[in-house]
């Protein structure tokens, strides 16, 4: 497929530009070298760009064309738009694709019908269950283990389907190394690094708060899937039934993973309030809202579970923390989750290009 | 806040790099200090903001900088470009001091990066900044607050009551209203006068009108005005500049790096009348792209085109516009408001009298002319694949070598011959003590830094006896 020319392409074009003229910010990020191994930009290296972009700001403030310069020079802004667009070009199933600008509605509209699912489903009274399968006898194991595994399957199947759409722009494809290299990148959030300086998001000054808050983010949500799949394998392997001691496994992964994406999401949450407007296209931010937003429930909705699970709170808790999970697994194909996957296939990307310009 | 304003210890007047080392250095001192700088807040730094290095002498590897660069070897590169119009004593003092800037930089938050793609050459002699010059202003700022520091934007200096060297009153004029601030020193960092275009007029006349400022458009020398009116000692040629040849649709002000073009050496370069007149293949581009502007700036109309062909244009970095493109050469003329018939037979004439080499770029290699009365001398080629590319030039002006007379601690000398009782100088409203021909990459910057530091030591000390 050819990458598509949109409507904010040129401006970014424009702005990569002058940059490549520049060159003064190579050192903050993997996008000025990758900028500077190319002379022209089309809407499948725009794309590529864009994605690989951590949205630091830091070239922003360092600019000596940013506004009021005649130039107006707003790289992040710009990439941003590109990034956006470039998720919702690709959006597998393409019909979904205007879900991307309406995210607070796809997402309220997801998670109340997999509520309504959930609660189809449910053959839980309000009163408590207790003891091991109690969980079960509110929505039943097998109805859990179809829903997750659907929706789930439904996420990685159309997200890869977009990320692989926007890789056959470029094309090309990777050795191990280069997909280690990016796993190396992604975990450590290299790029939001600032060559040293450390990036100024939210505002002017060197800051490493977003790096710690996703950093926190993304590992408490990795611990709390972490904790489905030893839950999953107790259940099926072991044949030991939820709900599960406090200090047993599943549920000391799944506390510490609801506790970090909490504080992870609460202080992404705030910075983006605490953020200096200029540098950030206004009309991406919804989506980053709601997904933050969602995983806040989650985290939350989760660990509620677990503090009142011996109570009567726990058949309703269980069908409200079912529908958001449910509701993050249908909505990630068309929302911010995508970044994820992009952004992923960008470093990988970036490492094969490193590689090819060495040699 | 108010006795800060009016009666600090240190009025600093500027707000580029050489103006925030003076006032850090002041306020680490314990003198309390004001910086008055004229530009708004996000044009704050005047030509600082357009830089990207600082050349440092160093005896090992440091930080970014690799192999070693020693006093003997600055020196000589200092000499080589100024044909000897310097300060000895001052200009070796700058080159043994600048092997402190970058550890006095990195400990007000500055960040270096290893030398950019394409200046490799300078990753021994030169510390670049991450992120450049507006980041390590950045930093600056945010270390000057830090330390209580009092920063007032849009206030630039409008008058200064001196007599016999000594600085009683400064009247600020912010938008609204002035500021008379009496402080016991003064630090004038407040740059050159290249962007006062009424000034430039006085030594150049209309050709003024054409030239490009390469820099921040607050350079317009009404400190150093009021310091020479004052008794000031002068020092540098007043109709002197530093200049390059920039693509010609680079704005008025403000361009910075991203308007230079090295297509020179790649291409042939004529005048509005469609003439060559000098030979670009006569040196290798970084050392010769200096004198271009000046070039330009004698040619009729103050521009000139770059012609090449499309294998010559994959040579060179393109400027941040883009190339004029024709499939002929009397298109291209077209298209470039040049005279067809005289550029297709400029074309010609340099076509015919080429000789064919072994094209290197990186080296003086075989490629020439022979027979023309203006040669070019290395990396002659033909120009003859379609489409031809072409670029309009103009000379950008940099910095004027102009300033004000300093010792070795920056303290400002007066006309008679005596010292300044509290003025202190540093950056480009001094630079051409040390500058006084040519130009060095990053050392400006070096000199801001050095200065800047004495003149903030200098008006500490003098403002706590």
């Amino acid at each position: 497929m050819q990458a598509t020319e949109t409507a904010t392409m040129p401006d970014a074009r424009r702005a990569l530009e002058i940059c490549n003229a520049c060159r003064y910010c190579e050192g903050f990020c993997a996008v000025f070298p990758a900028m500077e191994r190319r002379r022209e930009f089309p809407a499948a290296d725009l794309g590529f760009l864009a994605n690989l972009c951590h949205g630091c700001n830091g070239c922003y403030h360092a600019c000596q064309y940013a506004p009021p310069h005649e130039w107006a020079l707003n790289l992040p802004a710009a990439l941003a738009r590109v990034r956006h667009e470039s998720w919702s070009e690709t959006i597998r199933p393409a019909a979904l694709r205007g879900l991307l600008r309406r995210p607070l509605a796809a997402t309220a509209g997801a998670v109340l019908a997999a509520g309504l699912a959930a609660l189809a489903s449910a053959h839980g009274r309000a009163t408590a269950h207790t003891g091991p399968g109690a969980f079960y006898a509110v929505i039943p194991l097998a109805t859990l283990i179809a829903l997750g595994a659907a929706t789930l399957l439904f996420a990685l199947l159309a997200m890869a389907a977009s990320t692989l759409a926007a890789w056959r722009g470029l094309g090309g494809t990777p050795r191990s190394i280069h997909v280690l290299r990016a796993l190396h990148d992604a975990a450590t959030l290299k790029n939001l690094g600032g060559g040293g300086g450390l990036c100024p998001y939210p505002g002017e000054r060197p800051s490493g708060a977003r790096r710690h808050a996703h950093h926190a983010l993304a590992g408490g949500f990795l611990l709390a899937f972490a904790a489905t799949s030893v839950a999953t394998i107790d259940e099926h392997v072991l044949g030991w039934h939820a709900p599960y001691p406090w200090l047993s496994l599943p549920v000391l992964l799944g506390t510490a993973g609801g506790v970090l994406m909490l504080a992870g999401a609460a202080g992404l949450i705030a910075l983006k309030r605490l953020a200096d407007p200029a540098p950030l296209a206004a009309e991406t931010l919804a989506a980053d809202q709601v997904l933050l937003w969602l995983l806040a429930a989650i985290a939350a909705s989760g660990l509620a579970l677990l503090a009142l699970r011996e109570t009567a709170a726990m058949p309703l808790l269980l069908v409200l923390h079912l529908a958001l999970v449910l509701g993050l697994f249908v909505t990630m194909p068309f929302g911010k989750f995508l970044h994820a996957p992009h952004r992923f296939a960008a470093l990988v990307r970036d490492a094969m290009e490193r590689d090819s310009a060495r040699s | 806040m108010d006795s800060l304003a009016q009666t600090p210890d240190v009025l600093v007047i500027g707000g580029g790099h050489a103006a925030l080392a003076a006032a850090i250095t002041a306020r680490r001192l314990g003198a309390s200090v004001l910086v008055a700088e004229a530009a708004p807040r996000p044009m704050r730094g005047g030509n600082t903001r357009h830089t990207r290095n600082l050349r440092a002498m160093h005896r090992e590897p440091v930080g970014t900088l690799t192999g070693a660069y020693l006093e003997d070897e600055y020196w000589e590169d200092l000499q080589r470009v100024t044909h000897g119009q310097t300060d000895q004593a001052l200009a070796q003092m700058t080159i043994r001091a600048s092997a402190e800037l970058v550890s006095f930089l990195a400990g007000c938050g500055v960040h270096f990066q290893p030398s950019l793609a394409g200046t490799l050459s300078l990753s021994r002699t030169n510390a670049f900044f991450l992120g450049g010059g507006k980041a390590l202003l950045n930093a600056l700022y945010r270390e000057a607050a830090r330390l209580g520091v009092a920063v007032r934007y849009e206030a630039p200096a409008r008058a200064i009551a001196m007599r016999r060297g000594a600085i009683a009153e400064v009247v600020l004029a912010p938008s609204a209203g002035e500021l008379r601030v009496a402080p016991r020193a003064v630090v004038a960092a407040a740059g050159g006068f290249q962007a006062n275009i009424a000034w430039m007029r006085e030594y150049w006349g209309d050709a003024a009108e054409n030239f490009v400022i390469r820099g921040t458009p607050y350079a317009r020398g009404e400190v150093l005005r009021l310091l020479l009116d004052g008794g000031c000692a002068p020092v540098g040629d007043p109709t002197q500049f530093h200049a390059i040849a920039l693509d010609g649709r680079a704005p008025r002000f403000d361009g910075g790096i991203a308007t230079r073009l090295d297509s020179v050496p790649f291409s042939i370069v004529v005048n509005r009348d469609g003439q060559r007149f000098y030979d670009e293949g006569e040196d290798l581009w970084p050392k010769r792209y200096a004198i271009w502007g000046r070039l330009i700036a004698q040619q009729p109309g103050q521009v000139a085109y770059s012609i090449c062909d499309a294998p010559a244009a994959r040579d060179f970095m393109p400027s941040v516009y883009p190339a004029v493109t024709a499939a002929t050469i009397p298109d291209l003329a077209r298209a470039l408001g040049l005279d067809p018939l005289a550029l297709a037979a400029t074309v010609a004439d340099y076509n015919a009298a080429v000789r064919e080499g072994d094209f290197d770029p990186t080296v003086l290699d075989s490629c020439r002319t022979e027979g023309l009365a203006v040669a070019k001398t290395h990396w002659a080629r033909r120009i003859e694949t379609p489409p031809f590319v072409g670029y309009p030039l103009r000379p950008g002006i940099t910095f004027t070598y102009l300033g004000v007379r300093v010792d070795a601690t920056a303290r400002v000398g007066l006309a008679d011959g005596a010292a300044a009782e509290n003025l202190f100088a540093a950056g480009e409203i001094m630079a051409g003590n040390i500058l006084g021909r040519g130009y060095l990459a990053g050392f400006g910057m070096t000199i801001g830094g050095v200065f800047g530091r004495l003149a903030g030591e200098g008006a500490a000390r003098h403002a706590g006896n």
